[in-house]
């Protein structure tokens, strides 16, 4: 399920009932309310953003019904005035790569919060993790805890291009796309993948993490897996210098 | 923790400001300057404060003279190059002390965010009457070991040599802090990557954060 991510959006807008268990928010709530701006709206509930902790969501599961139907909205929404199918998945990708910002600091956020939770038993030797300088743990990174933190499992697999005029070209596969379980693209449109949304997600990422990418998803269907579909990720020249720099400078 | 510097700073109000008084490694009160800069070097929220540790009041009072505040930013921003070459040979999110200005004795930390933004700190000890001002730092430090409590020890140091483990650790500590605060403000769904941060709420949390850390 796509759960995290849209349990905390939803969280912003959300009834606050849940936090009464956390003392230590409420305290410093209340600390802060004398001291807040009369210009600032407070929600009716005197809970800002600030006051809520970002890891409630986080095993939380939200309708796939809502979801299916939320995305079935954006896509419809992308459709409009668009002159084809390039140009609504550009749309698509574009909705997406903002998320993929947000969901990179959300991530480390919440295993470095892990960790430090840790930290309260073992003093200071806590490991967050690490910002990913090299391709492949970006990729890796993608590949695991990114997809899992959007769709509850990791991605089908990781692929290199074969190709030797493309070195700059990487494979990520899902099998059964979440965002298109509930969707069929009519004949005319057969091109179309929406998961043109996933893979501005991924472009998202890449971006945020420094690593100038271009994202596209195609359909490429098996016996086994009728919706299985590959984003194809290539990396840009300066992405690709800079890798084998680093490459030579031993850095991992 | 927090109780106890409150004590000291009840204790010790009545002494502090005299020149004399100065050398006194716990009354040394550094002033910081913390800024984000968007990945395209906005300038998305600055603060400057001063130490709540040790009998501070919390207001910075940099070198500087009252009109010249923007050579907090000059000095800040002159060591993003660094911070650009650091930031791909350290994968960690905490890059430290990075960088120094030795003419006006600041030094400055920075903390890298996933997404990009970078937190930068810049700390400087007050200026004192010997013209050496690091090497006294340094040495009042070890002064200090032999002196008062754990608590303050940990706390007065911070003020007194910036480039110590305890520095590191409390300012580690109060980035973490900014940071939690600045993914909330990033999952805001009407803050797009690259707004200025005008959040009072966030502002109240950066000081509070500053009050308990540095």
């Amino acid at each position: 399920m796509a759960a995290p991510r849209h349990a905390t959006m939803q969280s912003i807008s959300n009834g606050g009932t849940q936090g009464s268990d956390r003392p230590h928010t409420q305290q410093s709530q209340q600390a802060q309310q004398s001291q807040q701006s009369p210009g600032l709206r407070v929600p009716s509930n005197r809970k800002t953003i600030y006051d809520r902790h970002l890891n409630r969501s986080r095993n939380a599961e939200l309708s796939r019904a809502s979801f299916a139907f939320l995305f079935g909205e954006m896509v419809t929404y992308a459709q409009r005035r668009v002159t084809g199918i390039q140009d609504l998945e550009k749309r698509l990708n574009e909705q997406g790569y903002p998320l993929g910002l947000r969901l990179l600091d959300l991530l480390f956020y919440r295993s470095t919060s892990t960790s430090s939770s840790a930290l309260s038993s073992s003093s200071t030797s806590s490991s967050p993790p690490n910002r990913p300088l090299r391709i492949i743990t970006l990729l890796h990174l993608i590949h695991g805890p990114l997809w899992r933190l959007l769709f509850g499992r990791a991605a089908d697999a990781l692929e290199h291009s074969v190709s030797p005029d493309t070195p700059n070209e990487y494979m990520i596969t899902d099998n059964d796309p979440m965002v298109n379980t509930y969707i069929s693209a009519p004949r005319d449109m057969s091109m179309l993948n929406c998961a043109a949304y996933v893979a501005g997600i991924i472009e998202g990422v890449c971006d945020g993490c420094g690593f100038e990418t271009k994202v596209s998803a195609h359909n490429q269907p098996t016996e086994l897996w009728p919706s299985r579909t590959v984003f194809l990720v290539r990396f840009g020249d300066a992405v690709m210098e800079r890798e084998k720099v680093l490459e030579r400078a031993g850095v991992k | 923790m927090a109780a106890a510097s409150k004590a000291t700073a009840s204790s010790s109000s009545t002494v502090n400001g005299s020149i004399s008084t100065l050398n006194n490694p716990r009354l040394l009160k550094m002033s910081y300057y913390f800024t984000i800069l968007s990945p395209t070097d906005t300038p998305l929220f600055n603060i400057a404060f001063g130490t709540s540790k040790g009998g501070g009041d919390g207001i910075a009072r940099f070198r500087f003279p009252e009109t010249a505040q923007y050579m907090n930013q000059f000095i800040i921003h002159s060591s993003l190059d660094i911070l650009e070459e650091a930031q791909w040979t350290n994968s960690g999110m905490y890059l430290k002390h990075i960088d120094t200005y030795p003419p006006a004795a600041a030094y400055i930390t920075a903390f890298l965010t996933p997404s990009g933004a970078r937190f930068l700190l810049l700390h400087q000890p007050p200026n004192l009457p010997s013209s050496t001002s690091t090497g006294s730092g340094l040495g009042s430090s070890s002064l200090l070991g032999t002196a008062g409590s754990t608590t303050r020890a940990s706390s007065s140091s911070i003020a007194a040599n910036p480039t110590s483990p305890q520095t590191e650790e409390a300012v580690r500590q109060f980035m973490s802090e900014v940071y939690e605060s600045y993914v909330k403000t990033a999952m805001s769904p009407f803050y797009k990557q690259g707004m200025e941060i005008k959040s009072p709420v966030f502002r109240t949390r950066v000081t509070a954060a500053g009050k308990k850390w540095l």
